[in-house]
């Protein structure tokens, strides 16, 4: 039984119907690491957010099923969905200066979710941020608590988003281009505490990124995603040793590789890309309307 | 082969503003701590390292948007270390510079046809309007993005409008400062491949600034690894590759995720 099951689920634009995922589905056990990959505007950040409830306001869901833990979230009434994914589920942003309140110290940003949502008490709130940030190798928590945004770097500041996710132990954490703002030591640092504390606390995630580097470090299996259609689903084991999708190799071939110059870099092909588009269009004409 | 930037003992330093007493001077940090080297015509340099390391300080040193503090910088013979913005100014053509963050470079009122025209009118040039279709040639849009607006573009293709804006000039010189980094990895490919294309094309000079050297291993033919404000390597790609010396650009070269998971690495 899978922890998250996504079921033909179709989002689109409200005000002209325009498709951006299309009948997708995937399936992420209990502590899982599943990657979401493509380019931009692939659709991939929209999976994760129709899973977390947080699709902008101008993107419906015309159709499908999100099952959380043997619930399909899309049947239940808004607030006790909110309340649902709240306990199950949490968010790993991908630009940590937005994702903060920069006129608010650090300390209350994490605590307020626990208590106002979940209901903890204060107190129990603050002795958990203060154990996570130590967790996440933050020196002096107490201290970075009554800190601003502001006083952090980029780094720290991820860090401290990553404690916030795992904070009330949710069982799925959504992973939106977490380390995309940071350069590679950083990024390397991040990955590398990402993974830990998914492994020590078990939790399934949803990664998404562009980087084939990464999935290949952090992720179990992954979905190749165009236009809003899943291409290809495997095992990381298995893409890498030969994906079945020409779009997925040539994403591959795309994907820089300092031990291999002349065989990466190597743009998509056209005709490829061209097949691709054909194959929407055609998918579109079927499901009109 | 001759040398278009020849760079001695250069120093920066700028004005700390985070740490500025309530009253008197900001103390200064030390960006660019005594840099050597020099660059040849039709050399593609890659300039590397963490944030923080001074590679986008030493760029716009290079094409004197910043003064330096110290040492010297000559262009094609000529010092322009401290040369004023009025002795700068028949200069500023010869070297270009293409951002990062294409949105926030183009204007967005502007159509691409303005924003390509707009330099090449300041500097005087004539025949604009073929011009700019050239530019838009070079980097292969079709002619009639010209009339469209940047955000009806993708983002490899407004990088695409930064890089026709600034070889529109024929410049001699072009600094890319993390060109590609918000880009997703096909459209990096081609934008990497349209710069090798061109510099072969149009007899450029690059510098190519990067915190991501497998990005750069293809492009540059030497690479220069900073680190905080110092050059700690810097030689010809391939040897660095194969035997990188300085434990820095080891910990880079280590940082990076090959897409294989047999790489030990986390």
């Amino acid at each position: 039984m899978s922890f998250l099951s996504v079921k033909n689920l179709t989002l689109r634009l409200r005000d002209n119907r325009a498709p951006l995922l299309r009948d997708v589905s995937l399936e992420v056990s209990a502590g899982e690491v599943h990657g979401l990959v493509g380019e931009s505007g692939a659709g991939k950040s929209m999976i994760g957010k129709a899973v977390l409830g947080i699709l902008p306001r101008a993107v419906e869901i015309a159709g499908g099923e999100i099952w959380l833990d043997g619930v399909d979230l899309l049947t239940l009434p808004p607030a006790a969905r909110r309340k649902r994914v709240g306990g199950l589920a949490a968010l790993i942003p991908q630009d940590p200066l937005t994702a903060l309140n920069p006129s608010r110290r650090i300390g209350p940003q994490i605590t307020d979710r626990l208590v106002d949502i979940l209901g903890w008490k204060r107190t129990e709130a603050e002795a958990r941020a203060l154990d996570l940030l130590g967790e996440v190798q933050i020196n002096d928590p107490a201290r970075v608590m009554r800190q601003y945004p502001h006083e952090l770097s980029g780094g720290m500041r991820q860090r401290i988003l990553i404690a916030s996710a795992f904070a009330a132990e949710p069982k799925l954490i959504v992973a939106d281009e977490p380390t995309t703002a940071l350069d590679v030591t950083v990024q390397k640092q991040i990955l590398r505490l990402i993974a830990g504390m998914q492994a020590r606390h078990g939790t399934a995630l949803l990664f998404v990124t562009h980087d084939l580097g990464v999935v290949s470090k952090v992720c179990q299996s992954l979905s190749v995603l165009y236009a809003g259609r899943i291409l290809e689903q495997s095992t990381v084991r298995d893409f890498f040793a030969a994906p079945t999708h020409p779009y997925s190799a040539a994403l591959l071939g795309a994907t820089p590789k300092y031990t291999d110059p002349e065989g990466s870099l190597t743009p998509v092909p056209e005709a490829i890309i061209a097949r691709l588009r054909a194959e929407i269009a055609a998918y579109d004409e079927a499901h009109h309307g | 082969m001759a040398e278009l930037y020849t760079v001695e003992n250069l120093r920066l330093s700028l004005a700390d503003m985070t740490r500025k007493p309530l009253l008197g001077a900001a103390p200064r940090i030390e960006v660019l701590r005594g840099l050597s080297f020099s660059i040849a015509k039709g050399e593609i340099i890659g300039i590397v390292g963490g944030s923080g390391s001074g590679k986008s300080t030493l760029g716009r040193a290079l094409i004197r948007l910043l003064e330096p503090s110290g040492g010297s910088i000559r262009f094609d013979g000529q010092d322009i270390t401290h040369l004023g913005e009025e002795a700068l100014r028949p200069h500023r053509r010869r070297f270009q510079m293409i951002f990062q963050d294409p949105m926030s470079s183009l204007n967005p009122r502007h159509r691409v046809g303005q924003i390509i025209a707009g330099p090449l009118r300041l500097h005087g040039f004539d025949r604009v309007e073929a011009r700019v279709m050239q530019a838009l040639d070079h980097v292969g849009l079709p002619r009639g993005f010209a009339q469209r607006y940047p955000h009806e573009l993708s983002g490899g293709q407004r990088q695409r409008v930064g890089i026709a804006r600034a070889i529109a000039l024929e410049p001699e010189f072009i600094l890319a400062d993390e060109i590609v980094s918000g880009l997703d990895v096909s459209s990096q490919a081609q934008v990497l491949r349209l710069l090798e294309d061109l510099v072969r094309e149009l007899g450029l000079t690059l510098a190519f600034i990067s915190h991501d050297l497998s990005v750069i291993r293809r492009l540059c033919h030497r690479i220069m690894v900073l680190y905080r404000g110092e050059i700690v390597e810097l030689r010809q790609t391939a040897e660095l590759f194969a035997d990188p010396q300085a434990a820095y650009t080891r910990e880079l070269l280590e940082a990076i995720p090959l897409p294989d998971p047999e790489q030990r690495w986390i």
